[in-house]
Formats: C-alpha cells, sequence, structure tokens
C-alpha cells in the first residue's frame, strides 16, 4: 500500500436530540492510500453520509482521529485542509445556488482562497469536466442535471484538491448519464492522481469505480472487503450478502429470505 | 387471458403543453393495451412515461391538451367521462401511487386517517368498520406494528413504511389497475424488494393490473411481464420483460450498456449517442 491519504480510527459521531444522544457512526476505522478510490456502502440511515460529513469539516460533533495527508485534523481546519479536500454532493438540483452564475460559483472558490489568474483557471476547469465555454455565464436552471452535476465537480476541482469526497454524485441521474459523470470521474483520477471516498447504496457503481469498500450498517462497519471479492459475489458477512442479492433486481423467492 | 377484453386501452395519445416557443408535444402518439399483469414503462427524465401514467386518471391540468384516438378503460370512454364519472374511477378503480411519501403524504393528518378517507371517499362505512379495515390494510402491506403506524404522523415513520403507507391507502378501495409511478426510488434496495413483493402478490392474488413507471431497467426487467421503452414521448420499443436484455432499439441496448455491472470491470461505461433519427423514424 502507498502512502496513506486519508486515515480514519475510533471515529464516533453523536447526535444529541433532546435528552438523548444518538451514536450515528460508531468507533469506524478504514485508511485510502493515496490516488485510490474508496467506497462505503450501506442503506439510508446507516451512518456513510454522516462520516463524510465528518471528514469534510462540516460536522464537528466526532470524536476519534482523522487524519488527511498525514496532518491529524481537528474540529476547526484550516483553510489549506478545504483547499486539499473537497467535497462533491448528491444533489445537483440542490446543491449549486440557484442565482449564481456558473462562472461566480467557480469565481468564489478562487476569491476566497485569494487565487489569481481566474479566467484561464476558470476556462481550464470547464474544460477538464468536459462543459462547453459557453456555458460560464449561464444559471443552474438553465441546465440538465448531468451539466449540474459536471459543474459541481469543476467547483471542487477548481482549488487543484488532492481528495474528493463524493456522496451519491450520480443517484439522482439517469442512467445514461450516470455512465458519463462515472466516466468523468475515472479519467480525473488518473489524470491528477485524485484520491476518492465514494459513498453509495448502488453497489455496482462501487464495483465500477472502486478498489476497496466498507460495508455500514447501524453506524458500524461490518466488512471491509476488496472489490474484487464483491465482483465475484462473495462477501464474508451476511449483511453484506444480502445487499449483493438486493443488487441483483427481483426475485420473489429471494425476498422471503432477507431478513430485515 | 387473449380472449378477455383488455383492461386498458390506450391508442395514439398524445399530451400537448403551450410554451413560449409554441406548442409542445410531451407524449407523442403512445399506444398500448394491457391486461391484469405487470406492464414496465421504463425511459429517462423527460421521456414521458409519467405524463403517460397521468393522461389515463386525466390529472394533468397545465396541458393544453391530452388527446388520444381511444382512451378505454375496462369498457369506460375515459375522454367521454363526465369529471363525476371520473371521481368515481379515480382512487376507486384506478390509483396511483407516486414516488415520494415525504410529499405525498399530509404531514398533519394521521396515517390511520388518510386510509380511512380513502376508504370513506368511496364507501358507506362507519368509523370502526373502517377503522378495522384500515389496520387490515397496514397488516397487509406488511408493516408489523399497525397500531402504532395508524396513530403516527407521517413524519413519525420511515420512507420504506410510508411508502407502504401510501400503497395501503391505494389499495384500500381495491382497483382494478394500480399506476405506480416510481413508487420504490426512493428507497433502500431491501426495502424496495419488499414493496415490489407486495405488489406482485396484489397482481397475482387479486388479478390487479398494474402499470409501474421507472427508470430502473434491471429492476423493470426482473420485476414486469412486459416493457414499454419510451423515448422523446414515444414508445420506441415494446417487449416481454424476459427479453429485454436482448433488445433491439439500438436506445434500449444504449440504456443497457451504460448501465454498471456488479460483475463488470472498472473501465469507462459505453455512453448513450443519441441518434436525431429516434425522435422522427417510423416505428414498427
Amino acid at each position: 500500500m502507498s502512502r496513506p491519504m486519508i486515515e480514519v480510527s475510533g471515529l464516533t459521531i453523536t447526535f444529541r436530540t433532546g435528552a438523548r444522544d444518538v451514536q450515528a457512526v460508531k468507533s469506524i476505522a478504514f485508511a485510502v492510500a493515496e490516488g485510490d478510490c474508496f467506497g462505503i456502502v450501506g442503506e439510508s440511515g446507516s451512518g456513510k453520509s454522516t462520516v463524510l460529513r465528518a471528514l469534510s469539516g462540516l460536522n464537528p460533533d466526532w470524536t476519534g482521529d482523522i487524519v488527511i495527508d498525514g496532518e491529524a485534523q481537528g474540529r476547526q481546519r484550516s483553510k489549506s485542509f478545504h483547499k486539499k479536500l473537497q467535497m462533491v454532493f448528491q444533489d445537483p438540483y440542490g446543491s449549486l445556488h440557484p442565482r449564481h452564475t456558473i462562472d461566480r460559483v467557480l469565481d468564489e472558490a478562487l476569491t476566497v482562497h485569494g487565487i489569481g489568474d481566474r479566467d484561464a483557471r476558470i476556462e481550464q476547469v470547464l474544460r477538464d469536466v468536459g462543459l462547453p465555454q459557453s456555458f460560464r455565464f449561464r444559471y443552474p436552471h438553465q441546465l440538465s442535471g448531468g451539466q449540474r452535476q459536471r459543474v459541481a465537480i469543476a467547483r471542487a476541482l477548481i482549488l487543484e484538491p488532492r481528495v474528493l469526497l463524493l456522496d451519491e454524485p450520480t443517484s439522482a441521474l439517469d442512467v445514461s448519464v450516470q455512465a458519463e459523470i462515472l466516466n468523468l470521474l475515472r479519467r480525473l483520477r488518473a489524470e491528477k492522481g485524485l484520491t476518492y471516498l465514494l459513498v453509495t447504496h448502488n453497489l455496482a457503481v462501487l464495483s465500477n469505480m472502486c478498489d476497496a469498500v466498507a460495508v455500514m450498517r447501524y453506524g458500524e462497519i461490518v466488512e471491509t472487503a476488496e472489490m474484487g471479492l464483491i465482483r465475484r459475489g462473495t462477501a464474508r458477512h451476511p449483511y453484506t450478502r444480502q445487499l449483493l442479492t438486493a443488487s441483483q433486481g427481483y426475485d420473489r423467492a429471494a425476498v422471503d429470505l432477507l431478513t430485515l | 387471458m387473449m380472449t378477455q377484453l383488455p383492461l386498458l386501452e390506450v391508442e395514439d395519445l398524445y399530451v400537448r403543453f403551450d410554451t413560449p416557443d409554441g406548442i409542445f408535444e410531451a407524449v407523442r402518439g403512445v399506444s398500448f393495451s394491457m391486461g391484469r399483469e405487470k406492464l414496465g414503462i421504463v425511459g429517462e427524465s423527460g421521456s414521458g412515461k409519467s405524463l403517460t401514467g397521468r393522461s389515463i386518471l386525466r390529472l394533468i391540468p397545465a396541458a393544453r391538451e391530452v388527446v388520444a384516438r381511444k382512451l378505454v378503460f375496462d369498457g369506460i370512454d375515459l375522454q367521454g367521462a363526465t369529471e363525476k364519472q371520473l371521481r368515481q374511477i379515480r382512487g376507486k378503480r384506478i390509483s396511483l401511487v407516486m414516488q415520494d411519501p415525504k410529499y405525498s403524504l399530509n404531514p398533519v393528518m394521521t396515517i390511520g386517517r388518510q386510509i380511512e378517507e380513502a376508504l370513506l371517499t368511496h364507501q358507506r362505512l362507519s368509523r370502526t368498520e373502517a377503522r378495522a379495515k384500515a389496520l387490515a390494510m397496514l397488516e397487509a402491506v406488511k408493516i408489523r406494528d399497525s397500531e402504532r403506524v395508524y396513530r403516527a404522523y407521517p413524519h413519525e415513520i420511515s420512507g420504506g413504511m410510508g411508502q407502504r403507507v401510501m400503497i395501503a391507502m391505494m389499495l384500500i378501495p381495491d382497483p382494478d389497475l394500480m399506476i405506480a409511478d416510481e413508487p420504490t426510488s426512493a428507497l433502500d434496495v431491501t426495502v424496495q424488494l419488499q414493496v415490489l413483493a407486495i405488489l406482485d402478490d396484489l397482481v397475482t392474488q387479486r388479478g390487479m393490473g398494474l402499470i409501474f413507471i421507472s427508470h430502473d431497467l434491471s429492476l423493470v426487467a426482473s420485476f414486469c411481464d412486459r416493457v414499454l421503452v419510451m423515448y422523446g414521448g414515444r414508445v420506441v420499443e415494446q417487449l416481454a420483460a424476459k427479453d429485454l436484455m436482448a433488445a433491439k432499439h439500438p436506445y434500449t441496448q444504449g440504456l443497457l450498456r451504460a448501465l454498471p455491472r456488479l460483475d463488470g470491470a472498472p473501465v469507462d461505461l459505453p455512453t448513450l449517442n443519441r441518434d436525431p433519427a429516434w425522435m422522427t423514424e417510423t416505428l414498427a
């Protein structure tokens, strides 16, 4: 394994709701090598998106260790951290400001980080994600879902990060558009040597993208497996096997065997 | 089966909208007929699949017009029907299940009351009878803790349960045809299969017809009996679900190839090259 880019251990995330504390993530650990794509799969409420939010600094209610590129992270993140790690969200309809042009969306990160040469950078990043330059002064509602997700990826890439956290990046898209976005993400990873942490409920998407996967349920990682094992349909944990069965389409007989 | 009259016949259905650029035809000449079976309609967003489903219930108020050469349900001409007649059909004989329980359930009404409302609209029953039927229906859709769910508000139950509640509500008047528009897309894969099993059993046990609208080709292939593939407002291909993997139309083939596979290699997926001719070609 080459140099680790993301190292997480003993990560516990607790939400306080009234008198009751809810542990959404319970002491999980995983590591992702530089340049790898690591997947987290699980159903709604399993804690997979919560992990991403804690990693990105959006959620401060965590304990444990988060190390990114050799640097231990605290609750407050530095500006250089955000330049290194960026996130792409699930819903391209909700994650772009409806009254900002694409140019302004992309420009904002550059302004925050005091980066010059903005025109050239915006032109370059639009080329990187396969959008024509004419889109630069359009608004999100003038774009299709797939084009918006390209903008969201461009916004994450414009700071030239090393790590992308991808939260269900294609689940709001049609399959033909999903294929384009997955291909784009694969090309960008290869070209720029990016490290991906990809969260999804779709095992087939992970199989197409990732090298290894952690399966989460009720806030815990029940199994971490090489993707090759999943592709061959062999998994150790019964819950992973159940997910595999459920991913293979409808089978009346199989439904009765699901233990929920 | 073959000697029976079809449950639903749609011939040459058009849905037109007024736009600033002129008239837009969202559904263009869709024809199909179905019996008491599971008919899948697949296509991407904007292909007209949801509009086709809603046209049957004449529930597209913003459209300029919804016209068909024939729109007949169980011998009733839906186009000639008055609003009063339609109210007798909507919910009671044809019901519609929508995608997202978060937006389709009334947030300030308990689950029990909502299900009873569906029942009391179409039948004369006492409250006690309605309550008993509502609870029985919750159990029929495999909700174990039916008493609690009956008293709960929509925000107090999970998405999977909400979807089952909507199905319960649509089933309680015992419809002949159910139109389900992406009924399981918001659900986890394992819950999705359970909800499908409920629908499947209803078709086989009660002889209900089901129109299952979905963008998920592999799901439709494994769940439905027959599939209509829609593109640009038209049905470009119609085939038995088991033959979907051997589809003839380049659009269907392209969609299938673009799907990532669980056992596939981590390589680029073939993307869909849209041929402009698909919009205008003469369909077989």
